[in-house]
């Protein structure tokens, strides 16, 4: 018997352990753990504030999507020691594998910048959208909000899906229109970066959505803390944003255990060589999705490109065989930007985000880095996808490796 | 790729003026650099540069402030008062290092 061992059931998790019990023989023994039973939607976060979903709709039990034959084990993780080929579990148990997969994913971390979790405001008047917690109650704020200042902050990359947040100020710039209160509230995006996005076609592109809609930026501000008692953002170098109300995107992590396994970077992510996302300190580990340090976004088209060149690179490798596949770090979202359209990226390791248009075998061609009603059709087609065709393992009509078909290049 | 010429050393770099090749750096260099955007070079200022070099080197990416504070020991507002407005992407430009950018 071989032991493949596969932390975390989120979007990573739970592909592999669908398509890697197809693909292995039976007398590979699969193991997923997970601390509950409870999977969620994470793209549903920013559609909860607006309330066009809803907490119940975004989470479904992890099970339902594992298969026949795949142990679930239900306990946080406590430790991995990689030198014994053990885990040890939170109710005590410890398990040995053979392979060691790991998609633990990253984690918003408000409790690292003084005044955020530790402040009298959270969830009063500073939120986050990055939990499921903070989505629900940002709802309750958004509806009894009146006017004022609005910030839309982010802390620091990397940061999981890192367009969520200019969707997030397109949406409640939309949203307070809808609302016929849009002249009484003064948008602000705040970022440490020094445009609307790190690459700089896209910034450009996504900057201009931004002063079209009156949304104000203030850039390269990086935060120290908030001052609860005045209602402002410090930055490091001493400037100052007032709010009234604040939707902050935390700094993330990877997951304490693996900082308590001395196994990750010092925000936690684990190193890996990006082509074949094999730990670079342990051979029989690989990590997937979010938890490893990879420079590409976190995100779950990524997760999904990646176990995709991931598989047969490991099918190869317990055959004795020399891993045939590279990753290219291919990424791929829709950013939703109010009115009914949304944008689509597609870029990877080398290459930025292009305009041009993204060919999509039946359904036609999407606009990159255009607003259409076609890309808000896809994200909202997306959220049955996952549930039904990512998260089961079925191949899906969007090319792994990033193809230039029908991208322009700029020089 | 665009060829800069300074004092009359050349080096490549990206359309953003950022080093491509981190061997084409010398201290006397770096020194001019910072002088073109205002910034006269001492110990205090060379200590985070040589961390990032050393730090890269040994890692690869550029560290981000970030890092520069719970691996290097730098105060982040310390490298705000030495390198004003933008210190991490000043002190990569100076260190002849890419820009530091938090992976998207
Ligand atoms: C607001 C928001 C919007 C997003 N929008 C998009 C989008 O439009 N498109 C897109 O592609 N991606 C989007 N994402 C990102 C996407 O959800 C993640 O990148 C993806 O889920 C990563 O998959 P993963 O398997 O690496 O991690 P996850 O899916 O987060 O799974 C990690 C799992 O590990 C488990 N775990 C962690 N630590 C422990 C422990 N100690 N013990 C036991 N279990 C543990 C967790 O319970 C979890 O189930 C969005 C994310 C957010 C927050």
């Amino acid at each position: 018997m071989r032991r493949l061992l596969i932390l975390g059931a989120g979007t990573a998790g739970t592909m592999l352990a669908n398509i890697l019990r197809r693909e292995l023989p039976d007398d590979w023994s699969i193991t997923v753990v997970d601390k509950d039973n409870d999977h969620p939607y994470q793209p549903g976060y920013l559609f909860i504030p607006f309330g066009t979903s809803t907490p119940e709709r975004v989470v479904k039990p992890r099970t339902q999507f594992l298969p026949k034959g795949v142990d679930f084990v239900q306990t946080g993780i406590r430790k991995v020691r990689a030198a014994d080929n053990e885990v040890d579990l939170e109710d005590g148990r410890t398990l040995p594998y053979d392979w060691l997969l790991i998609a633990t994913g990253a984690v918003p971390r408000p409790d690292l910048t003084p005044g955020m979790a530790d402040g009298k405001l959270w969830y009063k008047k500073v939120f986050d959208f990055y939990t499921l917690e903070g989505s629900t109650r940002l709802h309750d704020a958004l509806e009894t909000f009146q006017g004022g200042k609005l910030l839309v902050q982010l802390t620091d990359m990397p940061i999981k899906c890192p367009v969520a947040p200019l969707e997030f100020v397109l949406l409640v710039e939309d949203y307070f229109r809808t609302r016929r209160i849009r002249h009484k509230v003064d948008i602000t995006y705040v970022t440490p970066l020094d445009g609307a996005f790190t690459k700089p076609i896209a910034s450009r592109e996504l900057g201009h959505l931004l002063t079209d809609r009156s949304i104000r930026q203030v850039t390269d501000f990086a935060l120290e803390r908030i001052d609860n008692d005045r209602q402002v953002l410090v930055s490091y170098d001493g400037r100052e944003q007032p709010f009234d109300l604040l939707v902050t995107i935390p700094l993330h992590t990877g997951q304490q255990y693996v900082f308590d396994s001395g196994l990750g970077d010092d925000a936690g992510f684990i190193p890996v060589d990006k082509k074949t996302l094999r730990s670079t300190a342990y051979d029989n580990i690989f990590v997937l999705g979010d938890a490893s340090n990879i420079p590409t976004s976190k995100a779950g088209a990524v997760a999904h490109f990646a176990v995709e060149t991931f598989v047969p690179n490991f099918l190869a490798l317990i055959d004795g065989r020399p891993m045939p596949n590279s990753f290219d770090g291919h990424a791929n979202c829709f950013v939703e930007s109010g009115r009914g359209q949304a944008l689509l990226l597609d870029f990877n390791y080398d290459t930025q985000p292009l305009t041009g248009t993204f060919p999509l075998a039946g359904v036609g061609p999407m606009k990159l880095l255009g607003r259409s009603r076609l890309n808000h059709l896809g994200k909202l087609a997306f959220e049955q996808i996952y549930w039904k065709v990512l998260l089961p393992g079925h191949k899906l009509p969007v090319p792994t490796l990033m193809s230039m078909a029908g991208k322009h290049e700029e020089d | 790729m665009p060829t800069n010429t300074l004092n009359d050393r050349t080096f490549q770099v990206n359309d953003e003026g950022f080093f491509t090749d981190r061997d084409e750096w010398s201290e006397e260099l770096a020194t001019d650099l910072a002088q073109l955007i205002g910034i006269e070079m001492d110990e205090e200022h060379w200590a985070p540069i040589r961390f990032m070099r050393e730090d890269s080197a040994k890692n690869g990416p550029t560290p981000t402030l970030r890092r520069m504070q719970t691996v290097g020991g730098f105060d982040i507002k310390e490298l705000y008062r030495l390198y004003p407005g933008k210190p991490a992407k000043k002190m990569a430009w100076i260190a002849g290092l890419p820009k530091p950018v938090g992976c998207v």
